[in-house]
């Protein structure tokens, strides 16, 4: 059995691991590194639950060698909480209820992230667009829309000058 | 899914690549974004002993205009075509074509060379650039050969490159001034294949047709050329007659079978239909 050697930062962490060149990415992130929040769904690019930022491009990690992630970096739905803050679009799920039995989430939420770095004021049909490859078997769509646009608002609040700053003294 | 095991090999640059190709192109499988290749080798239809990976070639991911062609790099990714104001501007058939394409997250990674070269009759870009009469430049240690794109597909998943070749650049010609180009695909949802695509670029002059180009996606055992009803268009005005019987040809050229997308002859008028709705819309006309 002929390994190669990878090295990916996944989560701001580089890991260095000896693969084999047919080892997807969705199953080295589940099980060599124990990221199971990688959820591994049609296993047939279909479905969009094994979404990861690829160097901040959402793929299917199911439709993927773990050697093309080799000196890249890698960001899975674990690597979301920041020192125990929910990242805004997790918020956003819980307060919408964006999520139901949970399973398309991460790569809902991936896909999520990438849409609002890149477009931080999507319209409800960009978000639809933007989550076409992701589906739900709940069909709760309806509150995943409503989610991203909530943690579309709760960002730009965020960045927000607070009215009145640099004015007068 | 696991495939089955095989080496791989991450060559530097286009020399090394196409120096592997000349030894291991027979066994083996080229890489770009695997999008197509990744899942013949899960559900083992593809049993190659080496993958080559070219997916991170640098200068291979480009669109421009150079003489009277767009010129795409073969590992330029969907999403990459999709965002180009050059091919919007030059080629409107391929820009229709590319968001069309899966869904949005298979196009950040698919690449059009790997898609072209895979050669799944039910694959969108074949039929554009059949339409669009382009070619393709294919690389080996041999040199350099330009195919036309309607020489290209040979059968399902067989094209006319060698072995040892790789394919690196499309070349579509421009669209002149009063061109006209679509894309019209019928899908059961996105990211599923194609029931029918219809590709339709047309050399307009004042409300005459000076040439057409019609390609067939998923009606056949390849990407198809409607010739027959690109002879009935080519130097007449685009009135309801021309429109009828060039859309009743294009019907005609296609080869439908019978699945779970729908039967024959359901494909089959959807082929006539979406001709007939692009013929109109490029003539101007109300559906």
């Amino acid at each position: 059995m002929t390994t190669q050697h990878i090295e990916v930062t996944v989560n701001g962490t580089t890991h260095a691991a000896d693969v084999e060149p047919r080892q997807l990415l969705a199953f080295f992130l589940r099980e060599q590194l124990r990221l199971t929040g990688v959820h591994v769904g049609c296993d047939t690019t279909s479905c969009g639950v094994c979404t990861v930022l690829l160097d901040g491009v959402p793929i299917k990690s199911c439709t993927a060698l773990a050697v093309q992630a080799d000196g890249r970096e890698i960001r899975t739905v674990e690597g979301l909480e920041q020192n125990g803050t929910l990242h805004p679009i997790q918020a956003a799920f819980m307060e919408e209820h964006g999520l139901q039995c949970g399973f398309c989430t991460p790569g809902m939420m991936m896909a999520s992230v990438a849409l609002l770095e890149s477009n931080p004021n999507p319209s409800e049909e960009e978000i639809r667009w933007a989550l076409s490859g992701n589906l739900c078997r709940c069909t709760g769509y309806m509150n995943i829309v409503k989610s991203v646009r909530r943690a579309a608002e709760n960002i730009r609040e965020e960045n927000a000058v607070p009215v009145g700053a640099g004015e007068g003294r | 899914m696991l495939p089955a095991a095989f080496d791989y090999v991450r060559p530097s640059d286009l020399t090394e690549t196409v120096q592997i190709l000349a030894q291991r192109g027979d066994e083996g499988k080229l890489l770009a974004g695997g999008q197509s290749l990744i899942p013949l080798l899960k559900l083992r239809f593809a049993l190659p002993e080496v993958l080559i990976d070219i997916g991170r070639l640098e200068g291979f991911e480009y669109v421009r205009v150079e003489g009277e062609q767009l010129r795409i790099g073969a590992g330029t990714r969907h999403a990459f075509l999709a965002a180009s104001p050059v091919a919007r501007e030059h080629a409107p058939a391929l820009a229709a074509a590319a968001p069309q394409i899966a869904d949005p997250i298979v196009r950040n990674w698919g690449t059009i060379g790997g898609s072209l070269a895979h050669a799944d009759p039910a694959g969108d870009l074949g039929s554009v650039m059949i339409a669009a009469n382009s070619d393709f430049v294919a690389l080996s240690n041999r040199g350099e050969r330009v195919l036309r794109a309607r020489e290209f597909f040979e059968g399902p998943f067989t094209t006319a490159l060698a072995p040892d070749e790789l394919l690196v650049e499309i070349r579509v010609p421009l669209a002149r001034g009063r061109a006209f180009g679509s894309y019209s695909k019928l899908e059961r949802k996105i990211g599923d294949f194609a029931t029918v695509g219809v590709a339709v670029c047309l050399d307009m002059d004042d409300g005459t047709c000076r040439t057409a180009g019609i390609g067939l996606t998923a009606v056949g055992a390849t990407n198809l050329e409607a010739r027959e009803a690109e002879v009935a268009l080519s130097g007449r005005r685009l009135d309801n007659e021309a429109i009828e019987e060039a859309s009743r040809r294009a019907a005609d050229a296609a080869d439908p079978t019978s699945d779970l997308r729908g039967s024959a002859e359901y494909k089959r008028d959807v082929v006539r239909v979406y001709v007939q709705r692009a013929l109109k819309q490029a003539g101007g006309m109300n559906r």
